[in-house]
């Protein structure tokens, strides 16, 4: 940051009196970049596997052409699970830059707070003590996922609030904690629901169907149009508390809303998939680094963590032949790895 | 702590400090042999203590007698040592790092270890003895690495730092251990068995594996103990008092991972009981790391043994792993110790 006088970036488009837009171009360009990264990915994702099609024929098919067996392979078999990678991982984008903009800490996000560990708890209790499955994994995995977040937010709090990094190492010990649970359920668990549990533990998106992806797109579709108040209100919060409560906004009960949206979202990806770890804590950093802006931008994180998502989903399923491993393998790894980076570049900088 | 206090004052009170110490040590003896004695008693099949010490003392061929000896002796001896030896490796490493909140667990040493003997089991070499070796590399490793993320940069390691960089590189060992247990149904059910610390199913064969790396750490530990008294006072002041500081740290980090290694290559990782017991140790004796490593010997075999007795008895007929049960006792310590307000403090 440079100390002379600071103009906004981008021009100005107007429309009438009312209405005016400021746009970036870097970020309009890097958007559209993403984009086009996202249907490149898209398609390679529809076009490869074990029956081959070329790209060519892959959009064909996609805008309606055609033959039956490839319109099969590609609009029953393997378009819901592109789609589905594709929200998931936007959704914890987005989700991902609420939280870190909201507790201002490039760390903030639901994998910190200790939300997989105890959305895994709640599921796996219901599948090998309760012995339940279906809607019922989904509900106990729910309940255990807020339950510890909110059991962080609550142990961090003291006078005066929460501190970012108190509600960091409260959350790795919790989540501590919560992996002995998981680790002994699962040594007591038959081996098949182990297996199993150990797949949905990490987040697959192995088999989804049209039936998967619909409740996801309609539930995202609700929420989504709820984040551009929120992008609204974000800014403002940025700048600070006593700022944001000049701008007009109404403080505490912006971030209740936000806290709320956030948490939200990771609740429907986590219902459809499982717990995919590290999208939401990765995209929004990489995204601010791409796009360059100050804060996180909300679209170019839904776009990243599709984006990263659906690379790692082909890469899951590509890496070892003839196993396709869960996609939160490779996430956790990526994610692992990162993290590792992003505190030596913090700390090199002389902050956190 | 008053710099004019009279020397032979001081002396006296080191006198009657190491009375007092020297008193608590045989008290946390007491308290081992009291829960040893309650590791051979309690379990599936509860045996009187008059009957334990007379199958002690006296080679019976009774099945009571039989299960003594083969059966809890041996579980009970390897309680006491990986005790031990987490107790002084979570010591070690607070004193190493400065850092109240080190624990082999949290600063990723397990899962490197973990994520070693994993590798092991999928080539299929991996017996009691070999797995050893392959935590070993593991630990070190993994110990390597978070302390270089964690010291990278201004300012050197910060509590913060250290555990961040531990959960970084856990996630990621995390995710391949995974990948790889996930390929192999027979692999998965070995590893989700092994990778609850825990004392039930494990005996001799793994007992036999492990104590000579132990001892060796241990020796390591107490030879360095001096040094880390005077690396208490910072490097430079430790550099002026004659440590060799960076032969230390060496030498204190060879000890971390024999310790760690081979109390995780026998009991599966456990997390906690490096943190906790020092603290104990730390509020009994006073900032002596003589003292420190003695008392977290002894009451982290004590601790790892109560936490394995309360195991077998609380969801009878099933076991509570003693990792489990660890995991109850710390994590709440851990939460105090982050509440508190100057953290960065030992």
């Amino acid at each position: 940051m440079s100390a002379a006088p600071y103009t906004l970036p981008g021009r100005v488009v107007r429309f009438g009196e009312a209405v005016s837009l400021r746009i970036q171009l870097r970020g309009v360009v890097v958007g559209l970049i993403l984009v086009a990264v996202v249907l490149a990915l898209s398609v390679f994702a529809i076009g490869t596997g074990e029956f081959a099609i070329p790209p060519g024929t892959v959009v064909s098919t996609l805008l309606g052409g055609g033959d039956p067996g490839s319109a099969f392979i590609v609009r029953e078999l393997r378009l819901p699970r592109v789609v589905c990678a594709l929200l998931v991982g936007a959704a914890l984008g987005v989700s991902g830059a609420v939280f870190q903009s909201l507790t201002r800490n490039p760390l903030g996000s639901p994998d910190i707070v200790g939300f997989p560990q105890g959305a895994a708890v709640g599921a796996l209790i219901v599948i090998t003590i309760l012995s339940g499955s279906g809607a019922a994994i989904t509900v106990g995995a729910l309940a255990g996922g807020v339950l510890t977040a909110f059991s962080v937010y609550l142990l961090a709090f003291k006078r005066g609030g929460t501190s970012g990094f108190r509600i960091v190492l409260i959350g790795i010990a919790i989540s501590y904690l919560l992996v002995s649970v998981i680790d002994y359920l699962l040594a007591r668990a038959r081996i098949e629901d182990a297996q199993e549990a150990t797949r949905w533990l990490l987040g697959s998106l192995n088999g989804r169907t049209w039936e998967d992806v619909t409740p996801l797109a309609i539930s995202l579709a609700v929420l989504v149009p709820l984040a551009i108040p929120a992008a609204r209100a974000l800014r403002a919060l940025e700048l600070g508390d006593d700022s944001a409560h000049a701008l007009g906004l109404r403080v505490e009960r912006s971030r209740l809303g936000l806290v709320a949206l956030a948490v939200g979202l990771v609740s429907v990806t986590t219902v459809a998939v499982g717990p995919i770890g590290f999208i939401a804590l990765t995209a929004p950093q990489i995204a601010r680094r791409v796009a360059r802006t100050a804060g996180l931008p909300l679209v170019s994180s839904a776009l990243m963590g599709a984006a990263l998502t659906l690379a790692s989903d082909i890469a899951a399923q590509r890496l070892v032949p003839d196993r396709a491993l869960p996609v939160g393998v490779m996430t956790g790894l990526f994610g692992g790895v990162y993290l590792a980076w992003l505190l030596t570049m913090e700390w090199r900088k002389g902050r956190g | 702590m008053s710099v004019s206090t009279a020397p032979d004052a001081m002396a006296q009170r080191a006198r009657g400090g190491r009375f007092t110490r020297s008193a608590g040590l045989t008290i946390s003896f007491a308290l081992l042999a009291f829960a040893a004695l309650l590791s051979l008693a309690v379990g599936a099949r509860s045996i009187p203590l008059g009957d334990v010490v007379n199958a002690l003392l006296h080679s019976g061929s009774s099945q009571e007698e039989a299960i003594i000896r083969d059966l809890r002796v041996p579980r009970t001896l390897l309680g006491i040592v990986v005790g031990a030896a987490l107790g002084v490796a979570g010591a070690l490493m607070q004193a190493l790092t400065r850092n109240p909140l080190a624990d082999p667990g949290l600063l990723g040493v397990n899962a490197g270890a973990s994520a070693a003997v994993v590798i092991a089991l999928s080539l299929g070499v991996a017996g009691a003895a070999s797995s050893v070796w392959f935590a070993f590399i593991g630990a070190a490793v993994a110990a390597v690495a978070v302390y270089v993320i964690g010291t990278s940069g201004r300012g050197g390691a910060t509590p913060v730092r250290l555990a961040l960089a531990g959960t970084a590189i856990s996630a990621a060992l995390t995710a391949l251990i995974y990948g790889i247990a996930l390929a192999d149904v027979k692999l998965l059910q070995q590893y989700n068995f092994w990778s609850v610390g825990a004392l039930g199913g494990r005996g001799r064969t793994q007992l036999d594996a492990v104590v000579p790396f132990i001892a060796v750490g241990l020796l390591l530990a107490f030879a360095l103990a001096r040094s880390l008294n005077a690396l208490a006072l910072g490097d430079d002041s430790a550099r002026a008092l004659g440590a060799k500081v960076g032969r230390t740290r060496i030498g204190g980090a060879v000890a971390v991972t024999l310790l760690c290694g081979a109390a995780t290559a026998a009991a599966g990782p456990m997390y906690f009981l490096g943190l906790t017991v020092p603290h104990a140790a730390r509020a009994l004796c006073g900032p002596d790391q003589r003292w420190i490593l003695a008392y977290s010997a002894v009451l982290g075999g004590a601790l790892m043994l109560v936490a394995d007795v309360i195991g077998r008895v609380i969801v009878r007929p099933g076991e509570m792993p003693a990792g489990v049960m660890m995991a109850i006792v710390g994590t709440p310590l851990f939460i105090a110790l982050v509440r508190r307000k100057r953290i960065a403090q030992l």
